[in-house]
């Protein structure tokens, strides 16, 4: 076992399986991340939002999964700067004139930036409701109908979009997950060997509609929504 | 036709490289693009200055040896198409073009827009090919080949080994190259018992080569003279793991 991670890391294919595999993963915690938000919407004082928050951070199962997707957004990053550094050795000398445009997409060619907004976003969003949610001093709630406490994520959230520049932030965030995606989900497949005439035109169309368009869409819907709210 | 060619001169590997210019009067449209620099050439000979050094063999688009990155894309802006096959009637009258060398650590310049690809032949070394004594032709339909197979593997096979696809990669990888030729033998019943160790030890010298590290942009498949599909990509991945796991 050990000689056969060695041999896959080792390699640039293997790495590519890492980020493959970790990018994939990402995509799948972001569809359930989406639909579980969902509750921002519903027009109850945050009861939904917050009994949801309490089941994410007390479900052993989810608290799992939650610290698998760190270690996943860890590899993933730590590969893509491999991946970058290694690919930059490869070229030391740019060409003085390179027209891509009609090999290539957009998407495709800028992945490292693309990411790198992520990173951004991800570090600010995990400080405003991980960081807080954890260590913070949290406002509490209580709902009838249910006698517990709750931390009332709900608030922090309202306030925190009440901020132009944080739902810019958001929206900005949600077009570079968009593009990254919409290249990134269906190569994430393709390095991992799955290139079949009649799948590969319908993961590209996943990629397309629900990564590169719904589920950033949302995303981006519920900063606007509060910013709207507080108008 | 007339034509300004900024073209890149370097004296070897060591040595710094610049563009140079030079006007071209008198272009027919009916040259290639090759024949274009023989005129060129030929001119820098009678004013005695140094020519201009590029591949070239079969100029029919057949031996892969021709390689100028034109304008910012390899073999220039025609699909499916080398280098020596390319007209000039596909320039327009006045135009500049620039043409530089393919440009990757693996492929270090000889001089000009000649480089040393011999990195492709020492992967090929490694593993691209069937080490048994073939002896006498057999009768063919003693191994039947499924027709969708053997198209797949000729289809494979047709790569030149131009290293196009390396000089367009942002990456500057070889797996459009590499995965031809592993996918060539892999489809077929004599590449099977090498088929594991073959990927393996392929992919090894390509990293040791220096080349880079894919990134699906695709620009490999689109710009390959020989149309060299991306499927023989996802093949070797998943070769490259059964090989891992079962070896
Ligand atoms: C929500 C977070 C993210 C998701 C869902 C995601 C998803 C993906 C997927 C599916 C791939 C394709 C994998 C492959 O083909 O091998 C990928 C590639 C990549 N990602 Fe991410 N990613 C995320 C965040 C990031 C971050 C934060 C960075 C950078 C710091 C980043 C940088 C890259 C790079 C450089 C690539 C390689 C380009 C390529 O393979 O085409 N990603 N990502
Ligand atoms: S795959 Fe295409 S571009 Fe690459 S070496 Fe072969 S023929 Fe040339
Ligand atoms: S010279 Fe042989 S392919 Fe161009």
């Amino acid at each position: 076992m050990a000689t056969v991670t060695a041999g896959i890391i080792q390699s640039s294919i293997g790495r590519k399986y890492l980020m493959a595999l970790s990018g994939l993963f990402l995509c799948t915690f972001l569809i359930v991340h989406m639909l579980g938000n969902l509750a921002l919407f519903k027009d109850d004082g945050g009861q939904a939002f917050n009994e949801y928050t309490y089941f994410m951070t007390h479900n052993p199962l989810i608290k799992i999964i939650a610290y698998v997707n760190y270690a996943f957004i860890l590899l993933h990053i730590f590969y893509s700067l491999t991946l970058t550094i290694y690919n930059r050795k490869a070229r030391p000398e740019s060409y003085a004139l390179v027209n891509q445009s009609k090999s290539a997409t957009w998407s495709s060619r800028n992945m490292g930036i693309l990411g790198s907004v992520i990173l951004i976003f991800l570090i600010v969003h995990m400080r405003t409701f991980w960081f807080e949610m954890k260590f913070g001093t949290m406002p509490t709630i209580q709902y009838d109908g249910n006698d517990m406490v709750l931390k009332d994520m709900y608030s922090v959230v309202a306030e925190a979009f009440s901020q132009v520049w944080y739902v810019a932030l958001y929206v900005v965030s949600m077009f570079a997950i968009a593009f990254h995606l919409y290249h990134g989900f269906q190569s994430g497949f393709q390095t991992l060997g799955i290139n079949h005439h009649k799948y590969t035109p319908i993961i590209k169309n996943i990629g397309m509609i629900l990564f590169a368009v719904i589920i950033p869409a949302l995303f981006a819907a519920m900063p606007l929504y509060f910013l709207i709210l507080n108008l | 036709m007339k034509l300004t060619l900024k073209v890149w001169r370097q004296k070897n590997a060591e040595n710094k490289g610049e563009f140079k210019t030079y006007q071209m009067d008198h272009v027919s449209e009916d040259m290639s693009f090759l024949e274009m620099f023989d005129v060129l050439n030929d001119d820098l000979v009678r004013k005695g200055e140094d020519t201009v050094a590029f591949d070239h063999d079969c100029r029919e688009g057949i031996c892969g040896m021709c390689s100028m990155y034109i304008n910012g894309r390899p073999h220039g802006p025609l699909k499916g198409t080398t280098t020596c096959q390319l007209h000039m009637r596909h320039f327009k009258d006045g135009e500049t073009i620039t043409v530089e060398p393919w440009r990757a650590t693996a492929f270090p310049i000889i001089k000009d827009l000649m480089v040393d690809r011999s990195a492709f032949d020492r992967i090929i070394q490694a593993g691209g090919y069937i080490s048994i004594n073939t002896g006498n032709a057999v009768d063919a339909n003693s191994t039947p080949i499924p027709k969708l197979d053997a198209d797949k593997a000729f289809d494979a096979a047709s790569c030149i080994g131009c290293g196009a696809c390396v000089a367009t990669c942002k990456n500057a990888s070889a797996m459009l190259f590499v995965s031809a030729k592993v996918s060539q033998l892999a489809l077929l019943p004599q590449g099977q018992p090498e088929r594991h160790q073959r990927v393996k030890k392929m992919v090894e010298i390509m990293d040791a080569e220096g080349f880079g590290n894919c990134t699906n942009t695709g620009a490999c498949e689109v710009e390959c003279p020989k149309g060299i599909s991306l499927e023989n990509i996802a093949r070797m991945n998943r070769d490259f793991l059964v090989a891992n796991v079962v070896d």
